[in-house]
């Protein structure tokens, strides 16, 4: 693809490959380099004194939890923890354009734009039914 | 900015519960509008970048440090619905997958992080946009000041939260300037990371970038003798 001022572009798979390498270099090498003070809410928290109403965590004794695969080196843990959620928020993300996108836009855009004001759920099923 | 269990009574909770629902469900709706087969693909890359950058916690203080919101960045690449989406599916795996962000705080954590700053963000560039040149190299100026803004914003959210529905006896005018304090500083990364990020996109494929659209189409009116048909829902 040429751009409008005659440069090349990257295509949509280069850009594609090249967010989820920064994303994958972030998440599973950089990460191990982040500061690991108190955030500026658990930070004013503590300082407020209300960092102990925190409750345990629900999900605490899962797998990744705390961003920590539990390997034995910590560098290669949270490295791992890392790399696990870019790929799973990718997915999910993904998967949310399907649900977003499943209806033909071209149909369904002005029916919503119209009822939008008067009703939030029902979303236009006169025309199209073909969602599995 | 991740609130855990314990921090809001039941009531606020199941209050930004039934918030966050609704967002979510109307941002379901709407994002339909900003996203075409071409930007499609990028929900999920900005969703997964959004999600590493915020684990790249930073120093702003002694003993103390921040990490990207991104409501920002994801309102101004994708749109500000889709935008909402992105950061909720990050705070939903934060809080499922890593215990980051209480499982009962996550519809506090929602409006917090993802609405209030995708909201800011959003609003602060569109606003910006429309009083400074229509140019390219605005659209990441304009970014970054959103970013910067929706920090310390989503922080006195949380103050106002806490004000109705926190668990601690505590002074809200301490609460509020300790917070507003520290999320100035953590909006100044938010900002830089935002400038940044939005400007690598806009520099090798403005197309892609939502917010650019305005910009991009006001240049093309100028070449082409007919308008682009556009359907975009302005937010």
């Amino acid at each position: 693809m040429t751009g409008m001022n005659g440069r090349k572009r990257p295509g949509n798979k280069a850009l594609a490959a090249g967010v989820l390498l920064v994303s994958l270099l972030l998440a599973g090498f950089a990460s191990f380099y982040a500061s690991g003070s108190p955030d500026g809410l658990e930070s004013v928290a503590e300082e407020q004194g209300f960092s102990d109403t925190a409750g345990d965590h629900s999900a605490g004794d899962g797998p990744l939890a705390d961003y920590d695969a539990g390997l034995d080196s910590e560098r290669a843990s949270v490295g791992v923890a890392g790399v696990v959620g870019v790929l799973v928020v990718l997915g999910l993300g993904t998967a949310l354009t399907y649900v977003v996108r499943r209806r033909t836009p071209e149909e369904g855009e002005v029916a919503n734009d119209a009822s939008d004001s008067t009703s939030t759920s029902a979303a236009a099923p006169s025309t199209t039914n073909t969602s599995a | 900015m991740h609130v855990p269990d314990g921090f809001f009574d039941a009531p606020t909770s199941v209050a930004t519960g039934v918030v966050a629902a609704a967002v979510i469900g109307v941002s379901l709706r709407k994002a339909r509008g900003e996203l075409d087969d071409r930007t499609a693909p990028l929900v999920g890359l900005v969703a997964a970048f959004v999600f590493a950058a915020q684990m790249l916690n930073f120093p702003v203080v002694s003993g103390t440090s921040g990490h990207l919101m991104g409501g920002a960045i994801a309102a101004v690449l994708v749109g500000p619905w889709t935008g909402v989406l992105c950061v909720g599916t990050v705070l939903l795996v934060q809080a499922l997958l890593f215990a980051d962000g209480g499982i009962t705080a996550l519809g506090t954590n929602v409006v917090l992080v993802a609405l209030a700053t995708a909201v800011v963000g959003w609003g602060v560039f569109r606003a910006l946009q429309m009083v400074l040149p229509k140019k390219t190299a605005m659209v990441p100026i304009c970014a970054a000041a959103g970013a910067f803004l929706s920090v310390p914003v989503a922080s006195m959210v949380f103050v106002g939260l806490y004000a109705v529905g926190g668990t601690a006896d505590i002074s809200i005018a301490a609460l509020a300037t300790a917070m507003l304090g520290v999320h100035v500083l953590i909006g100044i990364g938010e900002a830089a990371i935002t400038f940044l990020a939005v400007g690598s996109i806009l520099a090798v494929r403005p197309d892609l970038v939502y917010g650019a659209r305005r910009v991009l189409e006001k240049r093309e009116l100028v070449i082409r003798s007919t308008p682009t048909s556009s359907t975009e829902v302005p937010a």
